[in-house]
């Protein structure tokens, strides 16, 4: 008995080595019609050869899915490709040895990797100090501005000029209320528009050392008079009725697809849903600013997620994540998807291919996205790369809300949430050393 | 009188004792000693670095006012929650009891919110209270009160202790009707020949008859509130506006599973520990002496 199994088991070991396929793992975070867009991904490339086979599988939100990549990674058996977002960038450059870099990972496979083909913007969050890029970028979106055209013509405005500045935005509000509207503006998001792209938009800085890609040593530094001046301006609208705050993350897009606000700020990867739910006419523009801020606009802050490859796997798994990562890199394959999704084309290839398909002159305003995103950057509008960073923007939303509620002063909420997110960039300082 | 059975065996109460021994040392000694090493340290998200920082962790949470304060906060949640959920759970129960038609449909009603996911508990709640597509929230305004949970303190603290009483009132009815059926109804009876009319019956018969099912329902329902609800707050306020419902243990979710700091996470749930093993010497010790077993 004990034999038979014995040889049952080779039999089954040696059956399974001669189909030779690899397998890859990629976690991801990508739900609903985007879990559908994953999938074919992986399909098609599976399709295109017979070597490897991309198991992609869901893990729940970005937060989610890296902690479940990190225990994973504790207990010994992480995948091969974990999707993480944007603000999980530190955590998981600083870990040591956990990770293996995708330049690293494309160099041992012979495959052709030219990191300067991706929009400035993007590669440079993903890249380390030394110049290696750590992890693929896969689907990047930035903050935009939407409004209602139909609430504009109802209030007797000019449902074609979206306001460019803070000071029209404020009075064109004004006269939505006026008019009868009950949330003239509201924004998703809070921290990373109002705070982070409000930074690089204005070129102003957010965290020292270049926002934090000068080293571990960063310290933030929001709470700068054009920083107070943007929150005193929207305490003062909140009071009056003319911004009403909707709830953290990404809960407010639902009160403007609803029609209940009239003017959003949102990520552009919002396009496809927002697309679908209204029931109204809609624009997309570029995001306001203070016209007297030298400099500005500058470029607006990518959010969205790139593909970490995890490190102690066997050579085959490597050469597999390369030749998928080759394939995700095809501009076919990415225009592809930023005209699928609504995120940006990632490369100026990709963006060029888009352009000559004519996509974004029947879909107006879909390429305000990649224009906020394409132009070079500078050294305080490259991006913000800051451990706990996940943390940090709670605390900017608890302390965001208190002035909303009227219990601190603008200048009193930033001052805080540095003071508060400065304790925690100190802890991961002495946890990375 | 104690009952006690003597063992001839050495080795036999121990082989009895192993399943629950085993058990009980894999899933609550274990972890527990766990946490309590790694309150002692800090780690990165990896554990591929670990430092011994002794009680830093510990003193960086006595220096944190928020967390101060989300001592308070927890101390009114539980109370609520546990005073609410115990009150209206026995109401109904006494309730059903009575009722003779149609007992079993009240019943199972009742019983089905415990069915229900937390998670889900929470969402349905803040979707009935959403400022601007909840029911509950439009019926509000239109007697004049303007609900608004994510930025009104108070709003979000009554919304959380709203959604874990609705799912803890299932458990404790439960319990109290089993301790009301068991009640002989000749005692009632009695009274009520004696002249004793249905307040007083349920005043000076069944209430301190149901003190032991009262009891543990109130150990029960304390642990509930401090250590099953993070996922209610989770769904519903995120522990916003600011800090105002983020409890204790809602915090050692938070730092560890969302913000990866396992040292303070595990330092937090040390303090939480300590906290609720003390809650409950002090239940044993006082209340208890006011339950009637027999």
């Amino acid at each position: 008995m004990k034999l038979k199994l014995v040889a049952l088991a080779f039999a089954a070991a040696f059956s399974l080595s001669a189909q030779a396929q690899t397998e890859i793992q990629w976690w991801h975070s990508m739900d609903g019609a985007l879990n559908d867009w994953v999938s074919d991904l992986a399909k098609d490339f599976n399709a295109s050869q017979k070597d490897y086979k991309v198991v992609p599988t869901y893990k729940g939100e970005y937060d989610q899915s890296l902690a479940a990549g990190i225990a994973a990674y504790r207990a010994g058996n992480a995948p091969d490709i974990l999707q993480v977002f944007e603000v999980g960038t530190a955590t998981m450059m600083y870990s040591k040895g956990a990770i293996k870099p995708v330049a690293e990972v494309m160099k041992e496979a012979g495959a052709k990797f030219d990191p300067s083909v991706y929009i400035p913007a993007v590669a440079g969050y993903y890249t380390a100090p030394n110049g290696q890029m750590l992890s693929l970028p896969f689907n990047s979106s930035t903050t935009v501005f939407y409004y209602n055209k139909d609430a504009f013509k109802a209030a007797g405005l000019d449902p074609e000029k979206a306001p460019t500045t803070w000071p029209e935005v404020v009075s064109i509000a004004a006269k939505l209320k006026v008019s009868g509207n009950q949330c003239p503006f509201t924004t998703s998001w809070m921290t990373w528009a109002q705070l982070e792209s409000f930074s690089t938009w204005h070129n102003t800085s957010y965290a020292t050392k270049n926002n934090g890609f000068g080293g571990l040593d960063a310290r933030l530094e929001f709470n700068s008079p054009l920083h107070v001046r943007h929150f005193e301006n929207l305490g003062n609208m909140s009071k009056q009725g003319l911004f009403v705050y909707k709830g953290r993350a990404g809960k407010a897009i639902s009160s403007f697809t609803s029609g209940e606000c009239a003017m959003f700020v949102g990520s552009s990867g919002s396009y496809a849903t927002i697309t679908r739910d209204a029931k109204f006419k809609f624009a997309e523009s570029t995001l306001p600013y203070y016209p007297d801020v030298p400099g500005a606009p500058q470029n607006t802050i990518i959010g969205g997620a790139s593909l970490w490859v995890f490190s102690g796997k066997p050579a085959a798994h490597y050469k597999g994540a390369a030749a998928f990562f080759n394939y995700l890199s095809d501009p076919k394959v990415q225009s592809a998807s930023h005209m699928r999704t609504g995120y940006l084309p990632i490369t100026t290839a990709a963006f060029k291919l888009t352009e000559e398909s004519g996509f974004y002159k029947k879909n107006p305003g879909t390429d305000v996205a990649v224009n906020q995103m394409i132009r070079k950057t500078t050294e305080k509008s490259r991006g913000v790369r800051l451990g706990n960073f996940p943390q940090i923007r709670v605390i900017m939303d608890e302390e965001t809300e208190q002035i909303w509620a009227g219990k601190k002063t603008a200048k009193q909420a930033l001052d805080d949430g540095v003071k508060r997110g400065n304790e925690l960039l100190v802890k991961f300082q002495s946890a990375n050393k | 009188m104690e009952k006690r059975v003597l063992f001839r065996s050495s080795w036999l109460p121990w082989v009895l004792l192993a399943p629950q021994l085993l058990i009980v040392g894999v899933f609550f000694f274990w972890p527990a000693g766990q946490a309590l090493l790694q309150s002692l340290q800090q780690q990165d998200a990896f554990g591929t670095s670990v430092t011994w920082v002794g009680l830093d962790n510990f003193r960086a949470l006595w220096a944190d006012d928020t967390y101060m304060a989300s001592f308070k906060t927890t101390l009114v949640f539980s109370v609520l929650v546990t005073v609410l959920g115990l009150s209206i759970a026995l109401l109904l129960a006494v309730f059903a009891d009575r009722i003779t038609k149609g007992a079993t449909f009240y019943k199972t009603v009742l019983i089905l919110p415990y069915a229900v996911a937390p998670v889900v508990t929470g969402l349905l709640w803040s979707l009935m209270f959403s400022s601007s597509i909840g029911i509950v929230s439009y019926w509000l305004k239109r007697i004049g009160i303007q609900w608004n949970h994510l930025l009104n303190g108070d709003h979000a603290m009554a919304l959380i202790v709203m959604a874990s009483v609705w799912k803890q009132i299932s458990y404790n009815f439960l319990f109290f009707l089993a301790g009301l059926t068991s009640i002989p109804k000749s005692l009632i009876e009695a009274a009520a020949i004696d002249g004793a009319r249905p307040w007083r019956r349920f005043w000076t018969i069944q209430l301190p008859l149901l003190s032991p099912t009262a009891f543990f329902l109130l150990v029960i329902n304390m642990v509930y509130a401090f250590f099953d609800t993070f996922a209610i707050i989770d769904a519903t306020t995120q522990g916003g506006p600011g800090k105002d419902t983020a409890t204790l243990v809602y915090r050692v979710y938070f730092d560890g599973f969302r913000g990866m700091d396992f040292g303070s996470s595990a330092a937090q749930s040390v303090v939480l520990m300590v906290m609720v093993i003390a809650l409950t010497v002090i239940q044993f010790k006082f209340i208890e002496k006011k339950v009637n077993y027999s």
